[in-house]
């Protein structure tokens, strides 16, 4: 068997062992060290079967990561997210929205929506977003009378938020994974970030206008509150996540501090705010502590095996074969990112966004130069298509979330119906920025000059 | 069997939530820099060193306890409709094949890499030994972070062994052996909570209902 032909082996029996279910990192890891010996293997190897190039390519591989100072600033953002969502901060958030949105039509569902984004930002973590929510807003909004389908809309597709808008912890990884600067990523992501959620709450607005039923209004003097009053909730509830969310953003934006740092100050930052609202316990401090470990463990060993199998892919030509296969389709650079992203779609069914971002996306990456496309915007393009894979059945995590917390009566095609409509937002966002890709690359050029 | 298990576990978690507590320094000593810096305008030597060196030893100590919780991701869309016997059967497979040949490389080739690293001699033929970085004039001492990586990899061979013997367990019972409590991840632990109080309230409306007939 030639080289490439031996890589294509690689990535084969690889895509195979993922249905077995077997920890990924791990299967990264020995095909790796096994195809990797065979690749290295010097003339006389049996005569000295330990002395195998391999083991270097594996420990460096394996320190690169650890030393990483990319990849630094996830635990950090991690343990932000573990203490804001021990904060009790969503009711907070929440109450004070509805009673400021009032004026519009479907206030209440509006509030819900900005609640998620600004939660969602801070929290980054999708599952706690949907099930908090699920569990506030979800309730509040069907006894005001909210429709079913929107009310579940709104929470599942706010929940998803936190992954595109900054800081999101997707975006590091992507950078690492890419090499594209995280500064200019998240620079990149803001305004379509803004975008998505500017779209959902249009959505909302529109269909409470159109049909006011869906979202009755609130009797008046539930929410009929003195301005003075209202703008000390505001100023107690949204106001400091906000600031923190601003702080942190804006370091890192205009080159005050580097993403890590900036992530340790909002670390720190989210402990003084569950501190000043008395809501830090010891035990939600170590549990968070406890979390951010596993979780961090888990996606940092996942790189760990990524980077030590496509090094051995890489050495035996697999991403050569790859790149001629695909520059032998003739595709036109718009055929081919919408082919990647319909890819990136699909494997959002079975995967979760860590395994795709860490071991697929990299096979797509060398691709770009040839077509003339922007690692940032094509990051910006993933983010956004897995926000849709929270979404799309038959794996939407981010429904399941909520038919996990949600009254009994609810059921899950509900949610998968209000989703929909969500859905199709994202879709149109998508097709925007595939049109005007200056969406994404105007403010990054225009901060940190054109590459 | 059973003891052996266990005490494998309790120590994996012991030493990752040991070395978990490492965010904390790591958050700590990275604001502290960002207020030196701007407040009293007099940057540390060491902190970006702090930085790479307390995230890489968290993330790799964590490694074991991680596994012990099952918190490695894996593509279960095939594997979650398999009963407990084949799952466990398929994973005791491939735990010889994937697992332990792997982790042993690491062990093996992290070993050497360490003791090359505390030979080196930065200072000169009389200074002491041991690898710095070179990012900083503070000379912080990198050696201890390359030692991580041979003892990190050596207690998830530990907890590897333990997971074998969880899939023996499950292929003698047919059931997977439940494990140690521990935080569960905020959607899980509210999902499970609103669970119990559907069951209880059907439960207390059917003792109610019982009760009327009466």
């Amino acid at each position: 068997m030639s080289d490439p032909q031996v890589a294509m082996l690689m990535m084969g029996s690889f895509v195979a062992s993922i249905l077995l279910g077997f920890p990924i990192c791990f299967t990264l890891i020995a095909m790796g060290v096994g195809f990797g010996y065979y690749a290295y293997a010097p003339a006389d190897w049996m005569a000295h079967p330990l002395q195998n190039n391999i083991f270097d390519l594996l420990v460096n591989q394996t320190y690169s990561v650890m030393i990483n100072d990319v990849l630094v600033a996830v635990p950090l953002f991690l343990f932000m997210g573990y203490i804001v969502e021990r904060a009790n901060i969503v009711e907070r958030l929440f109450f004070s929205l509805n009673i400021a949105a009032r004026f519009i039509p479907g206030a209440m569902a509006v509030a819900a929506l900005m609640t998620c984004a600004i939660f969602a930002t801070a929290v980054g973590i999708v599952g706690a977003v949907v099930t908090l929510m699920g569990l506030l807003a979800f309730p509040a909004l069907l006894k005001a009378g909210y429709d079913e389908k929107l009310s579940a809309g709104v929470v599942c597709a706010g929940g998803c938020l936190g992954i595109l808008i900054p800081p999101s912890i997707m975006l590091i990884v992507y950078g690492a994974i890419s090499g594209v600067s995280v500064v200019r990523l998240y620079a990149g992501a803001l305004i379509p970030g803004f975008m998505l959620a500017g779209l959902y709450i249009c959505y909302v607005v529109g269909r409470a206008w159109i049909n006011p039923k869906l979202a009755p209004k609130p009797p008046k003097e539930q929410t009929d509150i003195p301005n003075k009053e209202l703008f000390i909730m505001l100023l107690t509830s949204v106001f400091p996540l906000t600031l923190l969310i601003l702080s942190v953003l804006g370091s890192i934006l205009f080159g005050l501090a580097t993403p890590t740092e900036a992530a340790s100050v909002g670390a720190i930052g989210s402990i003084i705010l569950a501190l000043s609202y008395k809501e830090l316990t010891w035990l939600r401090l170590r549990d968070s502590v406890y979390l951010t470990t596993r979780t961090s463990a888990m996606v940092c060993w996942l790189f760990v095996g990524s980077w030590t199998f496509s090094s051995v892919f890489s050495y035996l030509g697999g991403h050569f074969v790859i790149e001629e296969f695909v520059t032998g389709l003739n595709l036109s650079p718009v055929l081919f990112l919408i082919l990647a992203q319909c890819i990136i779609f699909l494997l959002g069914w079975p995967l979760e966004w860590s395994e795709i971002i860490i071991i697929f996306v990299p096979i797509f990456l060398p691709l770009l130069d040839a077509f003339g496309i922007d690692p940032l915007f094509f990051g910006i393009l993933v983010a956004f298509n897995l926000q849709t894979s929270f979404l799309t059945p038959p794996m939407a995590m981010s429904c399941y979330y909520l038919k996990g917390i949600a009254p009994p009566h609810i059921q899950l095609t509900t949610i998968f119906k209000g989703s929909l409509p969500f859905l199709f937002m994202v879709l149109i966002a998508m097709v925007i920025l595939y049109n005007f890709p200056i969406i994404t690359t105007w403010l990054p050029n225009l901060v940190y000059g054109a590459h | 069997m059973n003891t052996f298990l266990d005490s494998i576990d309790r120590m994996s978690a012991w030493v990752g939530k040991a070395f978990a507590w490492c965010i904390l320094i790591l958050a700590l000593a990275t604001t502290y820099e960002v207020f030196v810096r701007y407040a009293l305008r007099s940057p540390t030597s060491w902190a970006f060193d702090v930085s790479y060196i307390m995230y890489g030893t968290l993330f790799m100590m964590a490694g074991a306890y991680a596994l012990s919780r099952n918190a490695h991701v894996r593509g279960d869309f095939v594997y979650q409709l398999w009963p407990p016997r084949i799952q466990a059967g398929i994973e005791l497979v491939l735990y010889f094949i994937f697992f332990f040949p792997g982790v042993l490389a690491l062990i093996y080739a992290g070993t050497g890499y360490a003791i090359e690293s505390w030979g080196y001699m930065p200072f000169g033929p009389t200074g002491p030994r041991g690898e710095i970085s070179i990012n900083s004039p503070a000379g912080i001492p990198v050696f201890p972070l390359k030692t991580i990586l041979p003892i990190a990899s050596g207690f998830l061979l530990l907890q590897g062994i333990a997971e074998t013997i969880r899939c023996i367990l499950c292929l003698k019972t047919g059931e997977w052996p439940k494990r140690m409590h521990d935080v569960e991840e905020m959607e899980k632990v509210l999902i499970e909570q609103h669970k119990k109080e559907i069951a209880e309230k059907a439960a207390r409306e059917a003792a109610e209902q019982e009760e009327a007939a009466k």
